[in-house]
């Protein structure tokens, strides 16, 4: 089938206004959140329900067409750029939330209903944990793609362990469901496995969503050192004590100054680390612990306690503006996501203070240190003849340091385009060739998100041998798993 | 069943599985055989082969929460390390004598699944052996992390089937310096709906909330754990007595929770997977049965105990819910995993087949 074909199939299943092929339209989609990268697909197709997903999958597949998938469009590793012979399927239409079961703490949605929708539709009792920064515009099936993290994931842990089941269309255009409602169903656990797959195993049409009842008291501080070593030490006592804070987010002196000019929180912008720490939990066992930390903090230049929801949203409106805010620092930057262990953190940091200067280029950090995810923020200007190379270079040093300190290339951003790279410093051969086995059983074509997580392209080809047949299954007593 | 010397190491564990797989003989894999009845019993000719040689604790990063350990690391045993730092994973299955390998390829859980999540939320890491002889790795040794496929949920509750499970990296958690328990009495299943869902809805933040039915009566536990528990163990009492349910809170409470765990195992246990507020209809089909159940009331899992096995008894339940046989004699005539909708199924044994092809793994 041709492309103009394919196009006009697309058209009969959508309708017209729902499929976009003028070049200036198509921009919209050509990169994602991280904008280094841009493709122009030849078509981009905005379903409005399951049914349409699994025809329009269907007749790329039919076509022979890649495709990928996109929601918000929010995703910072260029897991959702388009492929350039290929069909973007924006999910964008699907943003309904299906079923709201408060008793059960279960809700029912589609992908393109956004992140901070559902803890809306339970609220005030209920929450949905993972809070990625982006989470007013990020969707639930980006969330799923990505397995996606936030502040509070120390506590709360990460989307993989709220998600409960799915409705998937697979590559080929059939549909299947694994799990549901409930936990537990039998046989693998294919949820696990589809959740972070950054959109190369299927599009998830529904999905169960884990809400969880929300704590009943939530007490902020932020404590201002000296350096980020002196934080971090205080970090690794918070922890050695037991305590789980819901969040615990430090912000070097560079992001300090950048926040601290979006927000003007009143910041000391002098300060070498700026800690939030965040607990919340029952109001005996809060306030019990919140005082603990503070006894902890006292060795801090200066402490601030949240009085009220204000004062708590003001932290946070500022941790959450350092992004933002670095264009207040450079014209450009790179984020990295890269994950230490978090009592490497005094030497890492000594590191990548070491190669930015070896550069002559300024790194910011902001990071969530219950966890050791770091979030270097390479600051350079483009328009310097030289500088974004130099940044790449150096970004990259610093994923291989962290890497090399028993870390991961990424913490909650993906792997996607950006890091794929990076994917031989963690993983051998036969680590990814292993990878390559669970693509080939939901995708043997390989036309899900063509080009991402893996290094190199890779092809399936057929199961190799002949299947052998356990006696028990020949007679029908069981099945294999 | 033949039964291979333990391999010592992870090399050569891949060695003697490929070699099976390459004669075409089937392997089942075995930790501490505590759950080795769970499965469909493997055929005959099938070869045995041990993790118990894998049985070193390789990290225990303290400061990071973290840890890896071989397969064959008795459960107990990791816990006692773990403790001496004031740490422990997460995972209290009714069989202490199991190994670590084997919790998580069975996907077995106790209390604790309530606060911590199961093996699938607390592995990290992961290195398996495949059939083609093939020794990889995914994860890593960090607790947040999303490189690659999660290829250890996959192997998580898989039995072994996909391959051998040879290392694992796993989070760990401080042990609360201090528990108390509300211990609530129901006499119908409607009176211990009410009292779970009183709990589960509160904004109180538990360690796990408990059911038991048996005999006619029912008991609710919720635990509470931390700096003060003591004043949320209070505060769920007044919300039980709210509900009209005799409750009594206790300090001293291992016993109660040893008692849940234990009651996990029986000549028939059928894990049912259900949704919390069907929690009467499930109570009033297993009185119906003559059984006994114990369960996770926040989670909607349960574990049904039938002292007189019968397959009838798992057929009923089947028309109603989502049930799995664990415990069973090996004579009795189940699926142990019931129906399934075919094209989930069917793509359960492509992942079956890529992993391996060679189908020996059983």
């Amino acid at each position: 089938m041709t492309h103009g074909s394919l196009v006009e199939r697309l058209r009969d299943i959508v309708g017209t206004e729902h499929v976009v092929t003028h070049q200036r339209q198509l921009a919209t989609y050509e990169s994602d959140g991280l904008l280094q990268y841009a493709v122009t697909p030849v078509a981009v197709v905005l379903p409005g329900t399951a049914a349409q997903v699994t025809a329009v999958v269907r007749a790329c597949h039919e076509a022979e067409v890649p495709w990928v998938a996109r929601g918000a469009g929010s995703g910072l590793s260029g897991g959702a750029l388009p492929v350039e012979e290929g069909v973007l399927i924006a999910l964008s239409r699907l943003r309904r939330i299906l079923e709201v079961d408060i008793p059960n703490g279960r809700v029912l949605v589609e992908p393109g209903v956004t992140n901070i929708a559902v803890s809306q539709a339970v609220a005030p009792t209920h929450f949905f944990p993972p809070d990625p920064s982006s989470q007013i515009v990020c969707t639930i099936g980006g969330n799923v793609a990505e397995n996606s993290g936030g502040a509070h994931c120390f506590k709360y842990g990460f989307t993989t362990n709220y998600v409960s089941g799915l409705e998937l269309v697979l590559p080929d255009g059939s549909e299947v469901t694994i799990g549901g409602p409930e936990l537990d169903h039998p046989g693998y656990d294919l949820v696990g496995a589809f959740v972070g797959s950054e959109g190369t195993l299927g599009i998830a049409t529904k999905i169960w969503l884990r809400v969880v009842p929300k704590p009943e008291a939530t007490r902020t501080l932020v404590a201002f050192f000296g350096s980020t070593v002196e934080a971090g030490e205080v970090v690794s006592r918070i922890v050695a004590e037991g305590i789980v804070p819901g969040a615990i987010e430090m912000m070097d002196n560079l992001s300090i100054r950048a926040a601290e000019g979006a927000t003007n929180a009143g910041y000391p912008v002098d300060a070498g680390a700026a800690l939030v720490v965040e607990l919340d939990g029952s109001e005996a066992e809060c306030e019990t612990r919140f005082e603990h930390v503070t006894e902890l903090c006292e060795g801090a230049d200066s402490v601030r306690i949240a009085h009220d929801e204000a004062e708590r949203e003001l932290i946070w409106r500022t941790r959450k503006a350092a992004f933002a805010a670095m264009g207040r620092i450079a014209p450009n930057y790179y984020v990295q996501d890269s994950v230490i262990p978090r009592t490497r953190l005094a030497e890492v940091l000594g590191t990548i203070d070491e190669l930015a200067k070896e550069h002559d280029l300024q790194v910011a950090n902001v990071f969530h240190a219950g966890d050791g995810n770091l979030h270097p923020l390479v600051c350079y200007d483009g328009s310097q003849p030289g500088e974004a190379e130099r940044a790449e270079e150096l970004a990259g040093l610093i994923v291989k340091a962290c890497v090399d300190a028993g870390g991961s290339i990424t913490g909650e951003h993906g792997v996607g385009v950006d890091k794929k790279r990076y994917m031989p410093s963690m993983f051998d051969e036969e680590d990814l060739a292993t990878f390559q086995r669970l693509r080939c059983a939901f995708d043997p074509d390989g036309r899900a998100n063509p080009g991402k997580v893996m290094p190199t392209p890779r092809l399936c080809g057929e199961v190799p041998g002949p299947y052998r047949r356990h006696p028990l299954e020949q007679a029908g007593v069981a099945e294999r798993f | 069943m033949q039964v291979a010397e333990a391999p010592a190491t992870r090399e050569e564990l891949g060695a003697a599985l490929a070699s099976a797989a390459e004669a075409g003989t089937p392997v089942r894999f075995r930790g501490a055989g505590t759950k080795q009845g769970w499965p469909p019993a493997p055929p005959p000719d099938a070869l045995e082969l041990s993790t118990a040689g894998l049985n070193e604790i390789v990290e225990h990063n303290a400061g990071d929460l973290t840890a890896v350990l071989g397969p064959g690391v008795l459960l107990a045993d990791a816990q006692a390390v773990f403790a001496k730092e004031g740490q422990r994973l997460a995972l209290d299955p009714p069989d202490l004598g199991a190994t670590v390998g084997g919790v998580v390829a069975s996907g077995d859980t106790g209390p604790l699944r309530g606060r911590y999540g199961g093996p699938r939320d607390l592995v990290v890491g992961m290195r398996v052996a495949l059939s083609n002889g093939t020794l990889a790795k995914s994860g890593g040794k960090v607790i947040k992390n999303v490189a690659g496929y999660d290829i250890a949920k996959l192997f998580t509750g898989s039995f072994g089937t996909l391959g051998a499970i040879v290392e694992l990296s796993v989070r760990l958690h401080p042990i609360a310096p201090d528990t108390a328990t509300v211990l609530g009495d129901a006499r119908d299943p409607a009176e211990l709906a009410r009292a779970t869902d009183a709990l589960g809805r509160s904004a109180l933040e538990h360690h796990g909330i408990d059911v038991s039915w048996g005999g006619g009566r029912g008991r609710v536990l919720a635990r509470f754990a931390g700096a003060a528990p003591r004043p949320q163990a209070e505060a769920a009492e007044k919300l039980l007595r709210a509900e009209e349910v005799a409750a009594e809170i206790v300090d001293e409470d291992d016993s109660l929770w040893d008692a849940q765990r234990a009651a996990q195992r029986g000549p028939l246990v059928v894990k049912v997977s259900s949704l919390p507020t069907r929690l009467p209809q499930l109570v009033r089909a297993v009185e119906e049965l003559g059984g006994s159940l114990v369960g996770r009331a926040t989670l909607g899992l349960s574990w049904v105990r039938f002292d007189e096995p019968s397959a009838a008894a798992v057929e009923r339940l089947r028309r109603e819910f989502i049930a799995v046989v664990l415990d069973r004699p090996a004579d009795l005539d189940v699926d142990p995993l019931g129906p399934m909708d075919p094209a989930t199924r069917g793509l359960m044994q492509r992942v079956k087949e890529r992993f391996d092809p060679a189908g020996v793994c059983v």
